[in-house]
């Protein structure tokens, strides 16, 4: 892996994936190490993302290492009118490793073809977000024990979450069993269903958020975001009808954990953030963990 | 039949015939062969009928020889259409459009959020479906199909 971008999932392999995973909990036994001292890692985020950000410059500090870089496109030459490629271009002769969040699709890729440096996309647009499905899978394996063999309940927007779809990629090496819960206008598309049929992964899709999720080894919920509605009211109506409360918890399995990839707006009641079960504040803090692995890793410096 | 056929386009001596073409294509493909700018002669019909087809069109072009790569950038507007070289009036070869498993250019990506969109980059494309037209984009990975491709010349 060294030397080589991470732009998509689908550029880290099944045994590619574990391995990350493992330096992962390495890294959360010993999180300080300065295995970055004298490295410069640029972060360029072209939009605001506040918590991948922080995320990112907490793990390159455990590390030792330094960060250059901006936190929009308004306080960079991008405001100027520059391209991508220059600006590319210019912060590879500046930096060992770029971490890039952008707002168009794709370019993480372009920026990776470009770059004299690897390229950890930290989010392009709606396609792809890798670091944030690692970190999903090292939080799924820390409180399962296990990653194969799983059922794993999907709710909320299952049509434009890009998190989803990268989950459903990457834990499509482990033999699950998926559940997908939304409503019918936010439902999984047609590709990612053939991606399954191809697999022979068995799926099942309901409309509405009912006990079924006794089943559940991991509920992964996501935010019903109001622009994917053009109808006010029907937002307000879905908005409400996709919500996990606590006592929905109460005849679920004892292993049952609860990731959001955050930010949540209401989809997860206040009341669960006190139940065992809930995880996702633990599961941010195993992207600080997950990232020291990508970028150690990608520096082949471990 | 067959000498109605002969009336409509007239017969070369030396060239390709580019037969089998969507009526509906036809216009894209003289675009996507850059035949406007060619200073051979070319004839064409459309609207023929085809038994395979419904309405077919129809391309000679004289003197003119195709590279392999040339024809197959057809497979986006005309997979069906095949190719007779013709020597002294005589079809000397046949040749059908291949689609391949890329394709850099020829299309645009349908998703107006793809970086190809916005820089200077030149779209590639995985064929993910060789039948009815389906191209996985290499950089955002959005899907554009046959009604959404948009030709880049």
């Amino acid at each position: 892996m060294k030397n080589k971008s991470l732009v998509s999932i689908e550029d880290y392999g099944k045994n590619n994936i574990l391995k990350i995973l493992e330096l992962a909990e390495y890294f959360e036994k010993n999180p300080n190490q300065k295995i970055l001292d004298g490295k410069v890692i640029a972060s360029l985020f072209f939009e605001p993302s506040t918590r991948t950000r922080l995320s990112f410059e907490s793990a390159v500090n455990k590390l030792g290492g330094s960060i250059i870089g901006f936190t929009d496109a308004g306080s960079s030459s991008v405001s100027k009118g520059e391209s991508l490629k220059d600006t590319i271009k210019t912060v590879s002769n500046y930096s060992d490793l770029i971490v890039m969040r952008h707002p168009l699709e794709g370019s993480a890729k372009y920026a990776s073809e470009v770059s004299d440096v690897p390229i950890i996309n930290a989010g392009d647009g709606a396609n792809q977000h890798p670091t944030q499905t690692l970190l999903d899978l090292y939080s799924i394996k820390k409180t399962q024990g296990k990653l194969e063999d799983l059922n794993i309940f999907l709710v909320g927007d299952l049509k434009y979450g890009r998190t989803v779809h990268s989950l459903l990629m990457a834990m499509s090496n482990f033999n699950p069993v998926f559940n997908f819960i939304s409503h019918p206008k936010l439902r999984i598309p047609a590709e990612h269903k053939l991606f399954l049929d191809n697999l022979g992964i068995k799926y099942y899709e309901h409309t509405e958020f009912t006990d079924i999720i006794s089943k559940a080894d991991i509920i992964y919920m996501t935010r019903v975001q109001r622009e994917r509605f053009s109808d006010p009211m029907e937002y307000e109506k879905t908005k409400n009808a996709y919500v996990l409360n606590n006592a929905m918890l109460e005849n679920t399995k004892e292993n049952l954990r609860i990731l959001h990839p955050l930010p949540r707006v209401n989809e997860i009641s206040e009341d669960v953030d006190t139940n065992t079960k809930a995880y996702y504040f633990t599961q941010a803090l195993n992207g600080v963990f997950t990232r020291q692995a990508i970028i150690a890793s990608t520096l082949g410096l471990i | 039949m067959k000498d109605e056929q002969k009336l409509q386009v007239s017969a070369i001596r030396n060239g390709t015939v580019i037969d089998h073409i969507p009526a509906k294509n036809l216009f894209k493909v003289i675009k996507i062969l850059g035949l406007v700018k060619m200073d051979k002669q070319v004839t064409f019909g459309t609207n023929l009928d085809s038994k395979k087809q419904g309405k077919k069109a129809i391309i000679k072009l004289s003197d003119k020889f195709f590279m392999d790569n040339e024809i197959n950038r057809l497979i986006l507007v005309a997979p069906e259409a095949s190719l007779n070289i013709i020597k002294e009036y005589h079809v000397v070869e046949k040749k059908q459009v291949e689609v391949p498993d890329k394709i850099t250019g020829i299309s645009k990506c349908v998703n107006p959020k793809c970086i190809t969109n916005h820089e200077n980059v030149i779209p590639k494309f995985k064929v993910i479906s060789k039948k009815d037209v389906a191209l996985k984009c290499l950089y955002c990975e959005k899907i554009t199909d046959e009604d959404n491709i948009d030709i880049i010349l």
